[in-house]
């Protein structure tokens, strides 16, 4: 399946990948972060049980400095 | 801090209560080490952070949190480059996901000249937000009639600006921040303009309940030593205030008596 990660696309990933499975795949750490999918908010409870749908699209977030 | 200001004088925002009333920016430092320092040099509990994309590409980049620790400091998302209510909401939801808290730090920002508030969409987007359980300080213009509706609204804290933001130009309309903080039951907190300590003092010796600032320390030289200066600068104008200052006079007034002299 494919999916958009930020504006980038990922080609050939497993289908049916949980949350925790595409962090792990973009070795982005869980507790920095959190996620948008299709613009809602996946909780950061349940990253071990949703999967994820090929064409979903995901925004990944987090904090950087500003004013 | 604690020598200086008797520790009841805290600054209660929402839910929050802190003993400093300096809020720093975390943008336009050279790396988030010198971020760090001068957190810690200035005193300040809560700084202001900004929601963006993660670089996927880049997953080792240094991360802010790993830098400033959340869990010390109290992170004040904002929603700089939202230019809707809807794109605020989206976007503080996220970060309270990220942190889990609902205190933040609302501007609509319109023409990137001026980086004015866009008012009439911030009155819009603390009313969603409100309604979605946030705790909202809110950047506003130095407008007493804003100021008043956004506190009716139910913002925590109205946060006008000084002079534009990043501009360093200083307390530009003091009666207007001295109207602000007249008729405000909240805490008012300028937001922007600050260039250089003296501005602080004057902020918080217009009664002012605290100062947020960023490119005043980010863009000094010595950005630590101006953070220090800032530290300072908060409770010389807080004391100034709460001390209240002596009339002014239109002549000189001996400070030695004349009576006794040989």
């Amino acid at each position: 399946m494919y999916l958009i990660v930020n504006g980038h696309r990922y080609d050939n990933l497993e289908d049916d990948m949980t949350m925790s499975e595409l962090l792990d795949y973009l070795k982005l750490p869980a507790k920095k972060i959190a996620i948008e999918r299709n613009r809602e908010i996946i909780s950061k409870s349940t990253y071990n049980t949703v999967r994820l749908n090929d064409g979903d699209i995901m925004e990944i977030i987090h904090f950087i400095g500003g004013g | 801090m604690k020598n200086s200001i008797k520790s009841d004088d805290t600054l209660k925002v929402g839910s929050h209560e802190f003993n400093s009333r300096l809020i720093i920016g975390t943008g336009k430092y050279t790396n988030y080490k010198q971020n760090s320092d001068a957190l810690n040099a200035s005193g300040a509990e809560m700084v202001t952070v900004a929601v963006r994309r993660v670089n996927v590409s880049d997953p080792n980049k240094p991360m802010l949190v790993d830098y400033i620790d959340p869990k010390k400091t109290v992170y004040l998302p904002n929603t700089a480059g939202c230019f809707t209510g809807e794109d605020a909401v989206r976007t503080l939801r996220l970060a309270k996901e990220a942190g889990g808290w609902n205190l933040v730090k609302l501007e609509v920002l319109s023409d990137p000249k001026h980086l004015y508030p866009d008012m009439e969409e911030t009155l819009r987007s603390a009313e969603l937000l409100i309604r979605d359980g946030f705790e909202v300080m809110v950047y506003c213009s130095d407008d007493p009639v804003f100021a008043k509706k956004l506190e009716s609204m139910g913002c925590v804290a109205i946060m006008p600006l000084g002079a534009p933001i990043g501009s360093g130009l200083g307390i530009q309309n003091k009666v207007n921040i001295r109207l602000i903080v007249e008729q405000s039951n909240v805490p008012v907190i300028v937001d922007a303009g600050v260039g250089t300590a003296s501005d602080a003092v004057i902020a918080m010796e217009l009664g002012c309940d605290g100062v947020l600032m960023n490119t005043a320390i980010a863009n000094a030289k010595d950005p630590i030593k101006m953070a220090l200066a800032m530290k300072h600068a908060v409770i010389a104008g807080r004391e100034a205030y709460l001390a209240g200052r002596m009339p002014t006079k239109k002549y000189a007034d001996p400070s030695s008596p004349l009576a006794g002299l040989i």
